[in-house]
């Protein structure tokens, strides 16, 4: 069955997104806002790190010029990862739209390290994944949210799980693609961002070095 | 910041990553992918699953105690579980239990 398949592919990030969305929800209402504006956040925005970074922006009243160019910079590699998904995508007609709309780090990662399915389950399949992540999301900010206006909790390390969740997808990456090359790059350029840029843009930063890397890299194997 | 800017904002950063992710499927919509934009769809995947570990670790402290042993312990415990079981959820779980073991046993030292 599609949907136990996609449910069962997305339970390390059920155990990466409700902690962290508990946390954020938490967070936020602790910040002193009202729990439906946490709601809102993880339904619309739906990105983990934007939606912390904002909650500093309320508290700091950030100009709306500062929120949108550090959001663009923050988000710029999804473009990245729309880029490898195309044809993937191609032939999802209806639910195209929405599959665009809730691509985070984490479907993303889980849609590439899926072979791809028959043409008629895949549109299903990755619909599920997607809408699954996000509810776990919006599940998570929830209990966090509800649980901000009446107790203090501590789930401290319980956000490995994504790290592990990265670790693992990093893993079958190598399998599917058998060449050390990107994972080279992806040390060299990590590590000196890591060093050297802020952890705000590091990702970012990595992301266009490793890639223009990739790039002049091309010809030779 | 009042409620109506906050939800200026919020809607404002929802327009902005919206952009972001829909940015290539409107600019390669009808044309056939180039062979370099093929290359990139195969290698950028490990690249940037490798760099969100990396990304993970962003606040780790190297070189004050303990040197993020803690973190380097537990996803060695990630990688062994998986190449031996084969296994991706009981991976995650076992190298997030000694995480927060770990961490919590040092807490209360």
């Amino acid at each position: 069955m599609i949907f136990k398949a996609a449910f069962r592919k997305t339970i390390p990030v059920m155990f990466g997104y409700v902690p962290l969305g508990i946390a954020f929800g938490f967070l936020l209402t602790q910040a002193g806002y009202h729990w439906f504006f946490a709601i809102l956040m993880s339904v619309v925005i739906y990105s983990g790190a934007t939606q912390y970074l904002a909650i500093n922006f309320f508290i700091n009243h950030a100009a709306l010029v500062e929120i949108a160019v550090t959001t663009l910079l923050l988000n710029l590699r999804h473009s990245f990862f729309g880029l490898s998904l195309i044809r993937k995508f191609s032939g999802t007609s209806h639910v195209k739209p929405y599959l665009i709309f809730a691509l985070t780090d984490e479907t993303y990662a889980l849609i590439t390290a899926i072979d791809e399915p028959e043409q008629r389950s895949k549109t299903r399949y990755y619909f599920f994944i997607s809408l699954l992540n996000h509810l776990y999301w919006v599940t998570g900010t929830l209990i966090g949210a509800l649980l901000g206006q009446v107790f203090k909790t501590d789930l401290k390390g319980m956000e490995f799980a994504l790290t592990a969740l990265f670790v693992v997808l990093a893993i079958e990456q190598y399998r599917k693609i058998q060449s050390i090359k990107p994972f080279i790059i992806g040390a060299f350029v990590g590590i000196v961002c890591l060093v050297f840029i802020a952890p705000k843009y590091m990702l970012l930063a990595s992301i266009l070095s490793g890639t223009t890397i990739l790039l002049l890299l091309r010809n030779r194997n | 910041m009042s409620y109506s800017s906050v939800i200026v904002s919020i809607f404002l950063m929802a327009f902005i990553i919206l952009l972001t992710r829909i940015l290539p499927f409107l600019l390669f919509r009808k044309k056939e992918l180039p062979e370099v934009l093929s290359y990139l769809e195969r290698n950028i995947p490990p690249l940037i699953m490798l760099l969100l570990v990396l990304y993970c670790l962003k606040e780790v402290k190297w070189t004050s105690a303990p040197y993020g042993f803690i973190e380097f312990g537990a996803i060695a415990v990630v990688v062994i579980v998986y190449l031996w079981k084969n296994n991706a959820l009981l991976s995650i779980v076992s190298g997030t239990a000694v995480y927060m073991f770990l961490i919590n046993v040092l807490a209360s030292t």
